[in-house]
């Protein structure tokens, strides 16, 4: 059974006083894989805060959206002073808290086992992007919208997130995501190309 | 998540969001020393450039208490939400699924707790140094819990509104200086009453009605102000 997690009509998107898309419509049911690409400055960030509620007054046409969302932007929200596993068990967006079983469950799926408890300003980009992706690994929403998951991520990291999509995916989520590579995800990748939607 | 699961989760969200800001400001202890280490040099400075005349100090230690405890409620209301504005944790807050003006409430009371609080509990210290009497630390401490608490529910509306400019912090003081001159009369006024002999009673209620004044409203103006910084 599918059932539609995002709904797109008509939809157009400012910043400022730029209009940056025009016209979009989409609709994301369980099991998609979508892929926003365009070159920079198109507006897939934008379309993705927008999707997220965080662009709500830029915003015109309609947007329906189901309540079981994770987002994650540009910046990871991690704190330098707290651990990895502080930073994940006390993540802002996190109404439950994951259990520690779970916390090393997550981490050891992005090998980082053993940096659970290190500081996590002492990692590298790669590792605290890492932490930042653990989420993923957590129980989570449905509906995941990632900012440029693939950042900062080696080749074998790369490999674990898009599994992690085909999984999330056949478990009756969808995942929503911004990237300039090509991901290997088969035949279930919808990718959406946004200079087709530019505005004037 | 199951729906059982759902209400419970809301107190040990805001519990856990509250040990996630505790544990921030003790692994940076700066945040939390600054504010009383600059009350404690404006307090010891006063009497060096008054003179050391305890009438004289005592007239005057109402006002200069409140003065530095609103000073340091200023420079910490700039800092409030900078970092977690910087590192995504304001968005990700806003993402959780409740209304943001319950989500903030866990760091407002982190903050409160790690500033206005402990300024209270050693203020009588302090008081000391400026000449009040010891008979008047209880009111110096319930004067000031209310009032720190009060300048930190105005200050994080204009905290809210300001994070997303760049040096906002001359804006800020603009926006809410003008609010704290009330908060700043009353307590004064607390204060020179119960060194006077007179009756205090008016001046703390009146600081109690803005505290739940504040409690009640402050929060759906931060979250909206952080929403409108959000969607820069």
């Amino acid at each position: 059974m599918t059932a539609t997690l995002l709904e797109v009509r008509d939809l157009d998107v400012y910043k400022g006083p730029r209009q940056l898309l025009t016209g979009l419509n989409l609709t994301v049911t369980t099991g998609s894989l979508l892929q926003l690409a365009g070159g920079n400055g198109v507006g897939k960030t934008s379309l993705l805060r927008a999707f997220a509620g965080l662009a709500r007054i830029e915003v015109f046409g309609h947007l329906s959206r189901c309540d079981d969302v994770l987002y994650s932007g540009h910046a990871p929200a991690l704190k330098g002073t707290m651990s990895p596993r502080q930073n994940l068990r006390t993540h802002p967006a996190g109404l439950c808290s994951p259990s520690d079983s779970e916390l090393d469950k997550a981490l050891a799926a992005l090998n980082m086992t053993g940096y659970e408890d290190a500081l996590t300003a002492r990692l590298s980009a790669g590792q605290q992007r890492r932490v930042a992706l653990a989420r993923l690994f957590l129980p989570s929403a449905r509906l995941w919208l990632l900012d440029e998951p693939f950042t900062a991520l080696d080749v074998a990291g790369v490999r674990v997130l898009e599994n992690r999509f085909r999984e999330h995916a056949d478990d009756g989520g969808a995942v929503i995501f911004t990237s300039h590579q090509k991901a290997d995800l088969g035949e279930r990748l919808e990718v959406l190309d946004l200079e087709s939607y530019r505005g004037p | 998540m199951a729906p059982e699961r759902a209400d419970a989760s809301l107190a040990h969200y805001c519990i856990r969001q509250t040990g996630r800001h505790l544990l921030l400001l003790v692994r940076s202890p700066g945040e939390i020393v600054n504010p009383l280490l600059f009350f404690l040099l404006v307090i010891i400075l006063f009497p060096l450039g008054l003179g050391p005349d305890p009438e004289m100090l005592s007239a005057l230690a109402p006002g200069i208490v409140w003065v530095v405890a609103l000073l340091a409620n200023v420079m910490l209301c700039m800092r409030l939400f900078a970092d977690d504005f910087a590192d995504g944790s304001l968005e990700q807050l806003a993402m959780a699924n409740i209304p943001l003006a319950v989500a903030v409430l866990p760091q407002l009371l982190a903050s409160w707790l790690a500033s206005g609080f402990l300024l209270s509990l050693v203020s009588p210290l302090f008081g000391l140094m400026l000449g009040l009497p010891l008979s008047v630390a209880p009111i110096l401490m319930a004067s000031l819990l209310m009032g720190t608490l009060i300048m930190l529910l105005l200050g994080a509306v204009g905290a809210a509104l300001t994070v997303g400019i760049q040096r906002g912090g001359m804006l800020l003081s603009l926006l809410i200086l003008p609010l704290y001159v009330p908060v700043l009369i009353v307590g004064t006024r607390s204060l020179t009453e119960a060194v006077g002999g007179g009756d205090p009673a008016v001046a703390l209620a009146l600081l109690g009605a803005g505290v739940t004044g504040g409690l009640v409203l402050s929060p759906v103006a931060i979250a909206a102000g952080l929403r409108v910084s959000l969607e820069l």
